[in-house]
């Protein structure tokens, strides 16, 4: 008897030999009659030619040109073509020796010996010519296009970053990367590297024994074509940044410059800085080892990475705070008496007449009011404990852009420090501690940390009465119109509009005033707004500081500037944010005294 | 002595013949594929071709091990098997390392381990073993269920691990159900899903649904006007339209940017030479450049790495296609179809039950492992990263390939023993 279903085999083997045969059918359609896929076996290799894209340009805000691109050449080999070469024609067209040939042909053979490797990296345009057409005396060479960046203003290093060789892990962790190809490093070459880069193309060419391209492959049927980097506009404003530059010379420090209405950043100055030009090409290696080990640290983006306590400048926050939580109103006067005294703990103050109401304790800038002020809105009732207080006065803190990263376009930022609640129970222990114990945060000293950039921001907020936009660099991508619309969120601090008055009218009597610490600042035709800070410094002289903006209405800049180890705000902060103010809105600067004095003083060698 | 004679001298000598060639060529490739002339020696283990002869010898002392294992082991202990099996799959979700976006390995050192290979084997023992039960008949509801849920667990846990292509590979199952009765049909409606599936990304749903509405309104006008058959034909009707539109919907909505791109490439719909085209045109372009007799070995040029990335494990065949030309890659075609044939050949000459559903299985896997992996590198399936069975490169696939051809080949001689 037939088993059941055992004819079914046949099925099996019919659908079996069927699909064999289909196979067949499709070998001999790809081996033996698509003629777009002969490669003569031993006579013609192939060459897959990459087209590098032209990296996207970087303009500023006023359509200057920032970084543009210069083309270069490498010099490629594919080891297992370069037999029978002119080794020693090759030698002396790159002046090098027989040695360095050997170990460069080893080098790329280890790599790969079937695909290609760079042999010597930018070359010069004459051996470019030279080679290109003696390339058949050198089978298995040929030369690979690439762009280099070039920055005709040699401003903005920090931000705008540079460009270098992408790294083995970066080459297996994003198949887009071949050894060899370049990759944003820093600044915005790296946050926008997607943007800029744009996309690789590729050629595939017919090649012969003698190293002659014998045209396309399979009539371009595998090619395809480069897309260019897009175009990128910054919101920095060219001359501004070259004058804070200018200004900033020989002098350790950050000037950064807001449009207040936008958030975009004008101007970020850290010094010393460097010429971006000598961090592309051929030199670059040896010039970042010289920067590297340079003592004034010139790579570090002060604006960004350096942490300073606001000192004096943190008293508009706190008033804004006590304001919002009504343990301050304008007329509120607080006594000193050289200071503030409670128990054994002394807050100094200099000497000025007592007591001062809202405004005057900012014009003036006295320890003591702040002492009481920041006392009185920790240990404002209802709150039970001094941590519910804290916790509440750290949130208001935090709502005007301090102690949390932007997330913003400028990679590496670092995120300043508001200290928590936490962190004081584990230094003075659980309910161990009271608003006096960490009563310097009154007057921006402690633990606190602000970066240059915040600074800035905190000025911008104060220009716009309680709000901001998260700064940013980068304007538009690709088109002038196309704005980022991460950056068009508005952020509203915790403290009402109408509580900003005092204080921005408080802060133009600081500038405004005869008596203010800002007075030598004073700009004519404009009414500006500002206050000076001097931050502490347990190495040396103190650093001097200053935010500021104007017009006092409809502001169209609001800057910080941080001169490290200058002593008094007033001395070099208030001058330097004066004339770039000037120099922002009137295109020139008229006080040439004072320029000329900021220029030639030199803060650096006396330390 | 006298008790291995007697199962040496009653091995399919054929099929164990088929085997070693493949096995042997498959190494012989992968020597190419990687060959650099820094690491001439066949036993440098720093290259996969030193790593691959370890895994062929290891599979060679496997294969002894398995002809030596008594006959009615794997019959009675195919449950405990598939069980162990199981537990490992759900180990590696748990415990394993990813490798290129899979999460489904064990890492012992330099190596590493799919337990996703061997899950192939043990179902195929726990359907061969289900299906052999005296009383069962696949027609019955019950027997489809459970036989569907044998094959679900597993399939549904590699998918977790991302290993879609693996879990693909038990579609290969339905081969073995239609040899034990399961209606012909079957095979014609997988036969039509897969020809509309991608007659719906070719072309606009709504043209294809106008032209089954026009095809089941002439159909409509032969059939003879029972209540049952235009119930019947309605059914069919509203079925494949709704096919199609979940296709679609699937399509724009499930599948992840990768699969879509695949497919998209597949169907020349996309030709983006940087990702997903990459791989299957560098591989055409190799095969093409073969030309009748090859360029010879060790002589291809598209071939080495770098060109075609993973050269010596999914893409292994375009090495034969430009080394050996039309004429290697039409034999090695030839040797896998001859192999399939002879398993075929070999399970209908089976009395247990057991041993034929068992060699059907192991037909079907490596039926669709070949056809797949070969298509693929000739651009006619989509990439989805499946090893041609006994020639890539990988001590996991030929490990349980072996393990899966070798207890058919004991359970053959078994056969004989018992005569
Ligand atoms: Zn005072």
């Amino acid at each position: 008897m037939k088993a059941p279903y055992s004819d079914r085999k046949y099925v099996i083997y019919i659908i079996f030999i069927s699909i064999g045969i289909i196979l067949g059918f499709r070998l001999i359609y790809l081996q033996l009659m698509d003629s777009s896929y002969k490669v003569s076996a031993d006579k013609n290799v192939l060459r897959y030619n990459t087209e590098f894209p032209a990296r996207g340009l970087i303009y500023d805000r006023n359509g200057k040109l920032l970084v543009y691109n210069e083309a270069a050449y490498d010099l490629m080999v594919i080891p297992k073509y370069a037999k029978n070469i002119d080794t020693l024609g090759l030698c002396q067209l790159l002046g090098i020796d027989k040695a360095t040939f050997i170990e460069k042909m080893k080098k790329a053979s280890i790599y790969s010996s079937y695909s290609e490797s760079i042999f010597e990296k930018q070359i010069s345009k004459e051996v470019y010519g030279f080679i290109q057409e003696k390339l058949y005396k050198f089978p298995g060479f040929f030369v690979q296009a690439r762009t280099l960046r070039k920055y005709p203003i040699p401003i903005a290093a920090h931000t705008l970053g540079y460009i270098g060789e992408v790294s083995p892990e970066k080459t297996l962790e994003d198949k887009y990367y071949k050894p060899g190809d370049y990759i944003g490093i820093s600044g915005i070459e790296k946050s926008y590297e997607a943007e800029l880069r744009g996309k690789k193309g590729l050629k595939v060419m017919m090649v012969d024994v003698f190293n002659r391209e014998k045209g396309n492959f399979a009539g371009g049927k595998f090619d395809s074509a480069s897309i260019a980097g897009k175009d990128l506009y910054t919101s920095l404003d060219a001359d501004l940044q070259t004058y804070g530059e200018y200004l900033m010379k020989n002098k350790r420090g950050s000037i950064v410059a807001i449009e207040p209405e936008t958030g975009e950043i004008l101007t970020l100055v850290s010094s010393p800085t460097y010429n971006p030009n000598l961090l592309t090409g051929r030199i670059r290696s040896k010039n970042y080892m010289t920067l590297i080990e340079d003592k004034l640290k010139p790579l570090f983006n002060r604006a960004l990475m350096a942490q300073y306590p606001p000192g004096s400048t943190f008293k508009l926050v706190n008033a804004l705070i006590g304001e919002q939580e009504k343990v301050l109103v304008s007329s509120t006067r607080f006594p000193c008496s050289l200071g503030f005294h409670f128990g054994k703990l002394t807050v100094k103050c200099h000497a000025h007449g007592s007591p001062l109401d809202l405004e005057q304790s900012i014009v003036q800038s006295c320890n003591a009011y702040y002492c009481y002020a920041f006392k009185a809105i920790v240990e404002k009732r209802p709150f039970i404990s001094t941590k519910a207080g804290f916790n509440k006065w750290r949130n208001h803190v935090l709502s005007f852009g301090l102690g949390e990263k932007f997330h913003n376009d400028l990679p590496n930022e670092l995120s300043g420090n508001i200290p928590t609640s936490d962190y004081y129970d584990k230094y003075h222990g659980k309910n161990r501690w009271r608003a006096v114990s960490v009563i310097s945060l009154s007057i921006g000293q402690g633990e606190i940390g602000i970066t240059p950039l915040q600074l800035a921001n905190l000025a911008a907020i104060i220009a716009n009465r309680g709000w901001y936009y998260i700064p940013h660099i980068v304007k538009a991508i690709g088109k002038k119109n196309n704005l980022n619309q991460r950056f068009i969120i508005k952020k509203n601090t915790t403290v009402e509009a109408q509580y900003f008055e005092p204080v921005v009218n408080a802060m133009n009597k600081v500038v405004q005033s005869a008596s203010g610490t800002g007075f030598g600042g004073k700009l004519e035709n404009v009414s500006m707004c500002g206050k000076t800070g001097t931050a502490q410094n347990p190495h040396g002289k103190n650093h001097s500081l200053f935010i500021a903006f104007a017009p006092k209405d409809n502001p169209k800049i609001a800057i910080s500037v941080i001169v490290e180890n200058a002593g008094y705000g007033s001395e070099w902060a208030v001058p330097i944010a004066s004339l770039m103010i000037e120099k922002y809105l009137f295109g020139k600067v008229k006080r040439k005294d004072l320029e000329q004095k900021m220029i030639t003083g030199n803060l650096i060698s006396s330390n | 002595m006298r008790y291995q004679k007697n199962i040496f001298s009653n091995i399919d000598w054929i099929t164990v013949g088929l085997y070693l060639v493949l096995v042997i060529f498959g190494w012989v490739n992968i020597y190419a594929a990687v060959f650099n002339e820094s690491h001439k020696s066949i036993f440098d283990i720093s290259q996969s071709y030193g790593k691959q002869l370890i895994w062929i010898g290891t599979s060679l002392v496997i294969a002894i091990v398995v002809l030596a294992i008594d006959g009615k082991f794997f019959n009675t202990f195919a449950y405990t098997i598939y069980g162990i099996f199981i537990f490992l799959l759900i180990f590696v979700l748990l415990a394993g390392s990813e490798i290129s976006g899979s999460k489904s390995w064990f890492k012992i050192g330099e190596f590493a381990l799919q337990p996703s290979e061997f899950a192939k084997f043990a179902t195929n023992l726990a359907i061969a073993k289900y299906l052999s039960t005296a009383n069962i008949k696949i027609q019955d509801l019950e027997t489809k269920l459970k036989t569907l849920l044998i094959l679900a667990i597993p399939v549904s846990l590699i998918f977790l691990q991302n290993d879609t292509g693996s879990a693909l590979v038990y579609f290969a199952f339905i081969f073995v159900l239609y040899r034990e009765g399961l209606s012909g049909n079957v095979l014609i409606l997988g036969f039509v899903v897969v020809v509309l599936f991608f007659l719906t990304l070719l072309i606009d749903q709504y043209v294809i649904i106008a032209t089954i509405t026009g095809v089941f309104l002439v159909l409509f006008f032969f059939i003879k006007k029972k209540r049952k058959e235009i119930f019947i034909l309605v059914g069919i009707y509203l079925l494949t339209t709704g096919f199609v539109f979940s296709v679609d919907y699937i399509y724009k909505n499930v599948l992840e940017p990768h699969q879509k791109q695949r497919i998209e490439v597949l169907l020349g719909q996309q030709t983006d030479l940087k990702k997903a085209g990459y791989n299957v045109n560098q591989s055409k372009i190799a095969i093409g450049s073969g030309g009748f007799a090859g360029k010879g070995f060790l002589q291809g040029t598209q071939t080495k790495y770098n060109f075609v990335p993973e050269q010596s494990t999914d893409f292994i065949f375009c090495t034969v296609g430009e080394e050996w030309g039309f004429l290697g890659s039409i034999v090695v075609i030839g040797l896998y179809i001859t192999l399939l044939i002879r398993i075929i050949f070999v399970a209908e000459r089976q009395r247990s039950s057991f041993s034929r559903i068992y060699g059907y299985g192991v037909a079907s896997i490596l039926f669709f492992h070949v056809v797949i992996n070969v298509s693929m590198t000739m651009g006619l399936a989509p990439v989805i990263g499946i090893p041609l069975p006994f020639f890539s490169y990988g001590g996991s696939s030929l490990w349980s390939f072996t393990i899966l051809l070798f207890v058919f080949i004991r359970q053959d001689a078994f056969r004989v023993q018992q005569l």
